[in-house]
Order: structure tokens, then C-alpha cells, then sequence
């Protein structure tokens, strides 16, 4: 269930593509339980609230064992109560903001700890330029809001006072950062400066263009990017942002073995089905988070016996699967997200990304951040 | 993916005897440094090469800047040659042969480059190429490195080239900064302070701190002076230049809204049609651009540059075919309905992007601008515009002259001004009043294509690029002055303007929203909008 029309389309079009070859790879191994799977694709349309109509129709109409599907958190809240009262089960593979628990959903994208405060680390430390200044842009909505809010607090707690953040918000489909690059560059006077960017979906395309035509390069100024990957930067010029980082739990660039056969088995299953893009498509992070989550059903429907969603939920904890970051990935035995390494990236020349930093292993999700409040 | 396997032969044995004939002991001693996979080695191997300046570790310093610099277990290290998969000896530059296998990669980072780019640029300052030279003395006068006073010194006796010079000043100057003596640190912080470059700022600010008991950094009062002058002049030109880019950004902003809303100007302002698929109109206009790139591409790689200015043409005429069809089609059995026309206009843009997503998917695609529309355009120091919004501001110039020829000094234009202002008259005296609609539909949507000619060099082209745009026109109209195309061009610039001036001190979602405010205030005051037509003819 993922997008395929809508201004979401750029992003979740390449997750039901990586879903379906995954389904092939399973049913060609000999299914599930001796049994082959079978995809039923929905298009929800960027549409929020369609987005629960059509998990009551998955879940009640095709009778579906398990869904692969959302991006957007605002999609995941409205499915969320759906799956609750039907008892279905959700894989959402997409980094969020956390503060969020559910017995019905399993989250195989990073939660805040292994994403953005790892790369605000980063970016405080020598190796990412002791940045002392933090610039948090993000487009106005729920995942940039909360994730800023966490940073804010733990910047605070590491002795960045409110003097040397600031925060920025602009509109979905914003094209137009004239203004913000240039109070960027002014801001970063007052001292060793890094920008976290949460700007989602194609406005990022504007944004580093402007970055390039205003000349900050990321000597000066380095952009650590929470929604940008190697989706987002096909079709762009990359040749300007070397050196901009991002921050993720797998790149394409990531050698492993595991990684060589993922993509190689990508770029075959794009060959033959002849998908828009062809040679010029890329795997990424939500990407990787979507088959770990399928391979790790499979495994743990196996081990279960059956598809009955209380017993796979229960199989489910503590799976591990070889994951194409070259870690072997394993599902919290508690709080339903995986323990994933935390890799910082460089936008290299060619539009990929070069591994700078990583942690040195994988690291447990905390979905209730220690830095607000309301997490108990 | 299989591997090749290459043998490294004899060579290899005899190899670093004969490459050390031709290079200094310590710079090889050095540049073995460089072969580690931990970037602080790698950092303080690059310091070492500072200070020693041997220009025979150019070619290596430069391939590490590339990405194609690598070692092998004995610490050796080599360049990938950029034409194919073979190396050559980083130092002597021969060739060798050498397994992929058993190299690795000098790591190269944020931290790494920020030392790397001026040792690279303290060796090209000797350079024969001005722009070369040029460049280098650049990335010196921005990070300089203690260990290079003495080249910058050498470099300064040998320059001929004033600009270069006042660069390499600059760069001693910043040095100078932490002289021993106080005259020096006078003189630099003179020197530094008439540069008023926002970067030196908080050097200089540095300097008028105090430490924990009160007593200053800098002992000197004169240095300190200066200082402070130095740093107010940074600041005065600091509000100039901000004031100016306010200025230049909203007029970039305005022309931007200027060309989305024109066509709309003559289809609702002029015609009274409200037309809810004028943004998809500024999409197809788009997507025609990006037709014309590809064709250009696969045909003609050659004049590939010039797709644009045929892609003007092209555009107008295929979006206003679209705007007759749409006329013919549909329209015109709806004048004087205008919540009919809302509706149906509405069907036809969720149509037109449907159909666009069947044929071209629905994700963006890609238009490149051409060579001679990319870079940017400096107009102060710290204000750049990038070329293709000032080529979009050229343009919107064009385009409104273009639209004031059509409507002021053609025949066609006198047809359409009587029959919107009066079509009863203007059919008695013989105007072919329902001809007449066709055409200006038409031309406001061949208008509206050479907008979406311009969007597409500055915003993503998808199939929802209109939606972005079509609130925005409709308000640029209703605040110019329905019927009035030179309220709309006040109105969008006034609004690009407005709205800059206020997005650094409210963020972009607050300025739009004080925008639409006072917009709907000042239609409530004055509905007719900034300028609206007289006399007894507009009156119906």
C-alpha cells in the first residue's frame, strides 16, 4: 500500500516496486510455508485518509496476511487505529519521529536515536567540522516539528544554548530558498555552523540548488540531510554538493556481499520488467527497510507454523536476517523496531553517497525519546 | 560482479628505487603519511606537506581532491587514471599495474578537504593560467595556513596581476592577525577590516574579547579600534546587502509570479473566465519544454543549448492550441456561468494531470538548463542571483511587452479590448465578437505556456506543478485588478517583494499567510483591486 499518484509518488513509487521483487525472490525460493505469496497492490493516492480506507479493504475484502506500506507518519497515524481493530498487521519501513507503539505495526525504519541525534553527533565532533551552531530547517509538518524538537532538547543538553539554534519551517512544495540560503550564510558568521535538513520531497531540489548558486559549500557550512537519499538525488546535479552528508542506515555504496546480491537482484528485476528508469535507478534506506521486513515476515511466518498475526507477532521478536548493510539486523524483543547501525554519508560527484562515519554496530531503537517529555 | 585480477610484474620490485631519484627524500617521507585509512593521519600528513610546498605532489594531492587516490599493504600509493581502470605511481606518475583488490582508498572528508584545498592552491600559485592562479589565491585568501607565509611572500614578489595580489595581502593579512608585534596586527586588521567581508567578522571579533577577569585579549588599543571600526563596516555593508538581496530576491519572486499569472490576466482578467486549469496550462508549457529537450538531446546534441529559445515557440503555440480546444470544446457554452465554468475548468485540470501522469509518469522529470542558464550572477558582495532567475526576470519583461503589443498595437488586441468591454457594441459594429473569444483564449494560454517555458528552469516539473501556482495567480489578478495587465504586473512584483521582506523575520509559512490577510482586507476596502478600469465603456 503504497503511493503511486500524488506528490508522494516520487518516493513510495520505488517501495512497491523493491515489495513486489522481494514477493518474486520468496515465491522463487519455494514461498512461504510451501505455499506462494501473492501481492495485492493498492494506490492510496497521497491521500491521507484514503490511505485507511484501503488497509479495511486489504485487511477485510482481500483478507491480507500482512501489509507492506505508508512514508508519511500522518499516513501511518490514520491506518494505525484500522489495523488495531481489525488486528492486522503493518510494516512501515520509512525513519520517523517516534514517540509511537504499536502492537499491530513493526517499524523497520530508524527511530529518532538512530538517525538524526547520531548525525547531530556527528556534526558536533571534529570529524564532522565541531559545528557549535545548528541551522533546522524542515518542511512544516509532524516528522520535522517532532524530530527538531527532540534535537533541540538534546543540543540543549549537550550545551548548545537557543541563541545558536534556529528553526525554519517552509511549505510542502516550496521552490523558492533564496531567502533562507542567504540567512544561512549569514547565520554561520556567529560560528562554526551545520544545517539539519528535514525538507521532504522534491522542495530539496530547490534548496541545494540554490546552496550551490549562493556558493556554500560544505567547507563552510555542511548539510546533514534526514529525508535526502539516493531517490531524491537521481535527476540531480550532484557535482556542487560533494561533501553534504546524510544520515541513514544503509547507503548503495555499502559493501557487503549481502549488498552486492540486493542490488544486483534490483537492477535484474528492473531489467525485467522493464521499470521507468531502467539503468539509472537506485536502492535506498526505506528500500532496504521494506525487504529486511519481508524477509524477516517470511522467516517468522515459517517459524510460526502459520500466518495468524497474534502468533507472528510473537515469532517475530527477536528475527534476525542479513541485512544488505552488512550487518546481521535483528527485530527488538520488546518494542517492535529494529536494531539498525547508524551510517553517515557523503553526496558524492555521481549522485551516491560515501560512507564517512558509522557506528560499530547496530544500535536499539529508543521510539520514546528520552529527550521529551511525554516519553515514559 | 567479477573482479579483474591484474599482476603486478617486475616492475613493482625495481619501481620505488627509480621514483626516488626524481623526488625529495622528506616530501616522500611525507607523502607516505598519506597512506593510511585514518583521516587524522591523513590530516596531519597534508600539514607536514604544507609546510614543505614540493610541487611533485601535486598530481597525488589533486587525485586524492578527485576521490582517486589509493594504497596499497606496503604504502604505496596511486592514482586511478580518470580515462580507465589503470594506475599510475602517485609520486613519479609511470605507470603500474596493480590489483583493484589490494588497494584502498585515501579517506577524504569535510575535515580532510578544508586542509587539502589550500596546500593544493599554495601549489598553484605559480601556475601560467591567470584563472588558475586566480582561484588559488581565492581559496588562500579564505583559509590560510601558517606554514604558507613564505610561498605567499614569493608568490606576491612574482605577481603581476593586481586582483591576485589584493587576494595574497588578504591572505597574509589573516595570518597577521596572530603577529607578535602590534604594528603588524595594526596594519592586518586595517587591511583586513577593508576587505568588509563577513567572514573575517568573527576574527575580528576575537579580538575585542575579554577574558574572565575583564582585562582584553588584545592588549593593544589601537589594534582594537581599528578593530571596532573595521567590524561596523562590515556591518553597514552587512544591512546593505541584506536590504538589496531582499529587494532582488522578491523581485526574482515577483517575476516568477508575473509570468504564472499573465496568462491567467487575459483569460480572467480580461475574459472573465474563471479558470481553474490555468495551472495545468503552465504545466504543459513545461512539459512541452522538457519534449523539446529530449528531441534536442536525441536529435541535435550539438545546438543543444539552444532548446530553450526554440522551446519559447513551440510552447505558446501548443499550450494555446490546448486553451482553443479547451474553448471550443467547453467553454464558450458556459459564458456568463461562472460557477458552471469553475466546475468544468476544475474536471479539465484533473484531467489534464491524469493524462500527463499517463504519458510521463507520475514522478518529475528532469530539465536541465542549459550551459549558458546555469551559474549565478553577483551583484554585491554577498547577494547572488542564480543566471536563470535573472534570465526569468528578463523574460517576464518580454513577455508583458509582448502581451502589451498584442493587446495595444494589433488589431486583434483593439477587438479584444472592445468586446470586453462592451460586447454588444463591439458585435454591432461588426466585431466577430464569438471568433474573437476564441482567439484571446488561446493567446492567454499560448501566454501561459511561455510561463510554464520559465518554471520549468527554476521549480520541479511534475504533473502537479500548476497546483502550486494557481492560488497564487488567481490573487496576483484579483489584487492588480481584474481586467488590468498592468495591475497584475505592480501587484506581482509588490507581493515577490512583500513577501521577502518579510520571510526573514516571520519564515515562510507566516509570510504567506500575512500575504493572503492582507490581500483579503485590501479586497474588502477596495474590491476592484489596485487599478481598475473607468469610464462608462467598463461599466456593465
Amino acid at each position: 500500500m503504497h503511493s503511486l499518484s500524488g506528490t508522494m509518488a516520487i518516493s513510495e513509487t520505488s517501495l512497491r516496486d523493491v515489495a513486489l521483487m522481494s514477493i518474486e525472490q520468496i515465491n522463487e525460493q519455494g514461498g512461504v510455508l510451501g505455499r506462494r505469496l501473492e501481492p495485492v497492490v493498492m494506490d492510496p493516492g497521497s491521500n491521507w485518509p484514503r490511505y485507511a480506507e484501503q488497509a479495511r479493504e486489504l485487511l477485510q475484502r482481500h483478507n491480507v496476511d500482512v501489509v507492506f506500506g505508508c512514508w508519511t507518519s500522518v499516513s501511518r497515524k490514520a491506518v494505525l487505529p484500522v489495523f488495531e481493530e481489525l488486528n492486522g498487521l503493518l510494516f512501515y519501513p520509512v525513519q520517523y519521529e517516534g514517540e509511537e507503539f504499536s502492537e499491530n505495526i513493526f517499524y523497520t525504519g530508524a527511530a529518532p536515536n538512530q538517525q538524526s541525534i547520531p548525525a547531530v553527533e556527528y556534526l558536533m565532533s571534529d570529524e564532522g567540522g565541531g559545528a557549535s551552531r545548528f541551522y533546522l530547517l524542515g518542511t512544516d509538518y509532524v516528522f520535522p516539528r517532532t524530530t527538531n524538537q527532540i534535537l533541540r532538547a538534546y543540543l540543549n543538553a549537550n550545551g548548545v544554548s537557543d541563541d545558536n539554534i534556529r528553526e525554519v519551517y517552509t511549505p510542502f512544495g516550496h521552490s523558492d530558498f533564496q531567502s533562507i540560503v542567504s540567512e544561512i550564510r549569514s547565520f554561520s558568521q556567529g560560528g562554526p555552523t551545520a544545517v539539519v535538513n528535514t525538507v521532504n520531497g522534491d522542495a530539496n531540489v530547490a534548496f541545494y540548488q540554490e546552496l550551490a548558486n549562493q556558493g556554500i559549500s560544505a567547507l563552510d557550512v555542511p548539510v546533514m540531510a534526514m529525508s535526502v537519499g539516493e531517490e531524491e538525488l537521481r535527476g540531480m546535479d550532484t557535482a556542487t554538493l560533494e561533501g553534504h552528508l546524510a544520515a541513514w542506515n544503509y547507503f548503495m555504496s555499502v559493501e557487503s556481499s549481502a549488498n552486492d546480491a540486493f542490488v544486483e537482484t534490483w537492477f535484474d528485476y528492473v531489467e525485467r520488467n522493464s521499470l521507468p528508469g531502467g539503468s539509472n535507478r537506485v536502492t535506498n534506506d526505506p528500500m532496504e527497510a521494506t525487504y529486511i521486513g519481508m524477509q524477516m515476515w517470511a522467516q517468522a511466518v515459517e517459524q510460526a507454523g502459520t500466518t495468524d498475526v497474534d502468533e507472528v507477532r510473537v515469532a517475530m521478536r527477536g528475527q534476525c536476517v542479513n541485512a544488505p548493510s552488512g550487518h546481521r539486523i535483528c527485530m527488538d524483543e520488546e518494542n517492535h523496531h529494529l536494531h539498525k547501525p547508524v551510517l553517515i554519508g557523503e553526496i558524492r560527484g555521481d549522485g551516491q553517497f560515501d560512507v564517512v562515519w558509522e557506528t560499530e554496530g547496530p544500535i536499539r531503537a529508543e521510539n520514546w525519546s528520552p529527550y521529551l517529555n511525554n516519553g515514559e | 560482479m567479477i573482479r579483474v585480477f591484474r599482476l603486478l610484474v617486475l616492475l613493482a620490485l625495481v619501481w620505488p628505487t627509480l621514483a626516488a631519484a626524481s623526488v625529495a627524500e622528506d616530501t616522500q617521507t611525507a607523502a607516505a603519511g598519506l597512506a593510511s585509512s585514518n583521516w587524522r593521519e591523513v590530516a596531519a600528513a597534508l600539514e607536514t606537506l604544507a609546510e614543505l610546498a614540493d610541487p611533485a605532489v601535486l598530481p597525488a594531492l589533486q587525485a586524492l581532491q578527485n576521490r582517486r587516490l589509493s594504497f596499497d599493504e606496503d604504502g604505496r600509493l596511486y592514482i586511478a587514471n580518470a580515462a580507465d581502470d589503470t594506475y599510475r605511481d602517485a609520486l613519479s606518475g609511470e605507470p603500474v599495474t596493480v590489483a583493484e583488490d589490494a588497494l584502498t582508498a585515501v579517506p577524504l572528508n569535510n575535515p580532510v578537504r578544508r586542509i587539502l584545498r589550500p596546500v593544493i592552491a599554495q601549489l598553484q600559485i605559480f601556475a601560467e593560467d591567470d584563472k588558475q592562479r586566480l582561484s588559488a589565491a581565492e581559496e588562500l585568501a579564505q583559509r590560510p595556513n601558517p606554514a604558507m607565509r613564505e610561498t605567499i611572500n614569493r608568490a606576491l614578489e612574482q605577481e603581476g596581476n593586481a586582483e591576485i595580489e589584493r587576494l595574497l595581502n588578504i591572505a597574509l593579512a589573516t595570518l597577521d592577525l596572530d603577529s607578535e608585534s602590534a604594528e603588524r596586527r595594526l596594519e592586518a586588521v586595517k587591511l583586513v577590516g577593508s576587505v568588509r567581508a563577513s567572514r573575517m567578522k568573527p576574527r575580528l571579533q576575537g579580538l575585542l574579547a575579554q577574558d574572565s577577569d575583564g582585562h582584553y585579549l588584545e592588549p593593544d588599543q589601537r589594534v582594537r579600534d581599528a578593530a571596532e571600526t573595521a567590524i561596523a563596516a562590515i556591518e553597514s555593508r552587512e544591512r546593505t546587502a541584506a536590504f538589496v538581496s531582499d529587494l532582488v530576491f522578491g523581485l526574482s519572486m515577483g517575476s516568477v509570479l508575473l509570468l504564472a499569472a499573465l496568462g491567467l490576466a487575459i483569460i480572467f482578467g480580461l475574459m472573465g473566465v474563471i479558470n481553474m486549469a490555468h495551472g495545468e496550462l503552465l504545466m504543459i508549457g513545461a512539459y512541452t519544454t522538457f519534449l523539446v529537450q529530449t528531441l534536442f538531446a536525441t536529435f541535435m546534441p550539438q545546438f543543444f543549448g539552444l532548446y530553450l529559445l526554440a522551446a519559447l515557440p513551440i510552447a505558446f503555440l501548443v499550450t494555446g492550441a490546448v486553451g482553443i480546444a479547451m474553448e471550443r470544446g467547453v467553454i464558450r457554452f458556459l459564458y456568463n456561468r461562472p460557477l458552471e465554468t469553475l466546475l468544468t475548468t476544475f474536471g479539465i485540470s484533473l484531467i489534464l494531470m491524469q493524462g500527463i501522469r499517463m504519458v510521463f509518469g507520475a514522478q518529475n522529470v528532469r530539465v536541465s538548463s542549459p550551459e549558458w542558464f546555469s551559474g549565478s550572477v553577483q551583484i554585491m558582495q554577498g547577494v547572488s542571483l542564480s543566471t536563470s532567475r535573472v534570465g526569468v526576470i528578463v523574460f517576464a519583461a518580454l513577455v508583458v511587452a509582448l502581451v502589451w503589443f498584442l493587446m495595444y498595437r494589433t488589431r486583434l488586441g483593439l477587438e479584444v479590448r472592445a468586446v470586453m468591454q462592451n460586447r454588444k457594441m463591439a458585435a454591432s459594429l461588426g466585431v466577430a465578437s464569438n471568433r474573437v473569444d476564441m482567439w484571446t483564449f488561446g493567446a492567454g494560454a499560448g501566454v501561459a505556456g511561455l510561463g510554464g517555458v520559465a518554471l520549468s528552469q527554476i521549480v520541479n516539473v511534475g504533473p502537479e506543478l500548476g497546483q502550486g501556482f494557481i492560488v497564487d495567480s488567481f490573487m496576483v489578478v484579483v489584487l492588480g485588478g481584474v481586467g488590468n495587465i498592468f495591475g497584475t504586473v505592480f501587484s506581482a512584483l509588490g507581493l515577490g517583494v512583500a513577501s521577502k521582506f518579510l520571510e526573514p523575520a516571520t519564515g515562510a509559512v507566516l509570510a504567506k499567510i500575512i500575504l493572503f490577510v492582507g490581500i483579503i482586507l485590501f479586497i474588502q476596502w477596495r474590491p476592484q483591486g489596485l487599478f481598475a478600469l473607468k469610464g462608462r465603456s467598463a461599466a456593465d
